[in-house]
């Protein structure tokens, strides 16, 4: 990772960005329920750990245009939701040496639904912080003797879509203290350093001007209870950690790895300012 | 015949003699337009569905002509009349002729 | 913005442009208009197209198109490389002469829906879509 600290003139270069007209971007007033049954929780307090940054935590689906929260609110005009079912397939099937699928030891998928809101969590065998993604490649390896998915591929994060999926009614609720906690520092210590040429940090977009346009995008705060995302964009599921990298990649600095240590270190910090969020996987964002 | 392509559909199990019933049909699939360049510069060939029909005991709902200006993913919605309990039969035809199939049942409540 | 004698000649100039802005008129959606229609007269009237005034991507814009008597209806996004979208054709059992879809815009452009009517006249609607372009959109 290169860092550039001699500009002057990332401010500047910032205020140019963020557009300056009288555009309402305020978020909506909107309450999300899916499927006309399962309420999501798009708006709350913030945790405590975040006083003094702000009061309010909101999710990304506030901040859409009318036409991208309705598409999230049924499932079956969700497109992501069709990746869900390849992963309900997945789920089913027995693979590798073992002979065992997921619901061989899991049972059914639904029944997942405490999983999603607790991680990234720390695994005491391990000795680390663990993201869903690494939890389910160490079940391939070592409970199906199955092969490891890629981290950002296509099996890997319907999977993590499935497990979202089931979980859209509890809150995110990743635990900072305890083990955990060195690695939440370290991702909080990479959310509020400036990257890149344009010298930005995580928070001087999603902290200090969420709500903002920035061109004809409306900032958000840059919560991930919606992860895996359905994007308009690339009309595919897009991970947490991709989506790190594009942020950090605008900053026109070399990026860390999907997977990496850093950004599953950053994925735990950015979980926990969600922390009393809705699961929303898989949400629809532009 | 593309990959993971899985047709969805929604439909009431039940309608009353002569009902209207709205149907939503989702089928993954990645409608390469044609327009894209890969890395090298060379162009992409098309590869679409094209055409994608419903019916229901053998008459036609809805019949669709698609071009490269659908969306990945394509998702469709329209209302069906229904006369008599029986089946939808919905078919989406594919640029290199693959021809994905779903049905529906629909009883008379 | 406060309204000063220079912003209000500067919304003036700008309003003009707007104005003055030749409409795209794309041949191939002419001659794909001309293709259905056999030549035949467009008017207005019996047929409506239902589109976001912004879209937050063109790659995934929802429309529908509905008439109370159209056999077919035929969708152009004007502005595209090739402005073919889709022919709805309703069937017996169709319960309305609406449909629904997602549709890819390359820019902010004018979108067509052409309706054929039972009584085999032609008739048309549009709605001009803003296509934005993120900020970042990583």
């Amino acid at each position: 990772m290169r860092k550039l600290t001699g500009l002057k003139v990332p401010g500047a270069l910032l205020a140019t960005l963020l557009a300056t007209s009288a555009v309402m971007a305020d978020p909506v007033d909107d309450t999300l329920t899916i499927n006309g049954e399962t309420e999501i929780v798009v708006r709350t307090a913030a945790p405590e750990h975040l006083s003094g940054a702000m009061s309010e935590i909101m999710s990304g689906w506030l901040f859409r245009e009318d036409d991208t929260r309705i598409m999230q609110a049924d499932d079956f005009d969700n497109p992501g939701m069709i990746f869900v079912e390849l992963a309900e397939d997945s789920w089913n099937m027995a693979e590798g040496s073992n002979g065992k699928s997921c619901a061989d030891c899991h049972g059914a998928s639904a029944d997942m639904s405490e999983v999603r809101p607790t991680y990234p969590k720390w695994n005491e065998t391990a000795g680390e912080v663990r993201t869903l993604e690494m939890q389910i490649n160490d079940c391939r390896t070592n409970q199906m003797g199955a092969e490891e998915w890629k981290y950002t591929g296509n099996d890997m994060v319907n999977m993590t879509a499935l497990l979202a999926s089931v979980s859209r009614g509890n809150v995110v609720n990743v635990a900072i203290d305890g083990p955990a906690q060195s690695t939440w520092e370290q991702g909080k210590e990479i959310y509020y350093t400036r990257y890149g040429q344009l010298n930005l940090s995580c928070s001087n977009c999603h902290e200090d001007n969420y709500g903002n346009m920035i061109r004809a995008d409306h900032l958000s705060q840059g919560q991930i209870n919606g992860f895996p995302v359905y994007r308009l964009k690339n009309t595919k599921l897009n991970s947490a950690h991709d989506r790190f990298k594009g942020c950090i990649r605008d900053t026109r600095a070399e990026t860390f790895s999907p997977g990496s240590p850093e950004f599953v270190a950053l994925e735990l910090y950015v979980a926990s300012r969600g922390n009393g969020l809705g699961v929303e996987g898989p949400a629809i964002r532009n | 015949m593309a990959d993971d392509v899985k047709p969805r559909v929604k439909v009431p199990k039940s309608a009353a003699v002569g009902e209207k019933i709205v149907v939503k049909t989702l089928i993954s699939h990645k409608m390469e337009s044609g327009q894209r360049k890969d890395a090298d510069g060379n162009v992409i060939a098309r590869s679409i569905i094209n055409r994608f029909t419903c019916d229901f005991n053998g008459e036609n709902v809805v019949d669709v002509k698609m071009e490269a200006a659908i969306s990945t993913n394509p998702y469709f919605e329209f209302e069906a009349m229904v006369p008599e309990a029986g089946e939808f039969k919905f078919t989406w035809y594919d640029d290199d002729g693959s021809v994905y199939e779903d049905t529906k049942t629909i009883a008379i409540a | 913005m406060e309204l000063t004698r220079r912003n209000a000649m500067a919304m003036g100039a700008g309003a003009l442009l707007i104005a003055g802005l030749p409409v795209r008129l794309s041949a191939a959606g002419e001659d794909a208009i001309a293709a259905f229609t056999g030549g035949a007269e467009v008017g207005t009237g019996d047929v409506r197209l239902i589109a976001p005034e912004i879209a937050e991507n063109g790659n995934t814009v929802p429309i529908e198109v509905g008439s109370d008597t159209a056999s077919e209806i035929l969708v152009l996004a004007m502005g595209n490389p090739t402005p073919g979208v889709a022919t709805f054709k309703f069937g017996p059992l169709s319960g309305s002469r609406t449909a629904s879809a997602r549709i890819r815009l390359a820019g902010t452009q004018d979108v067509v829906a052409i309706a054929k009517l039972q009584d085999g006249t032609f008739v048309q609607a549009s709605s001009t879509i803003k296509v934005t372009i993120g900020g970042c959109g990583g």
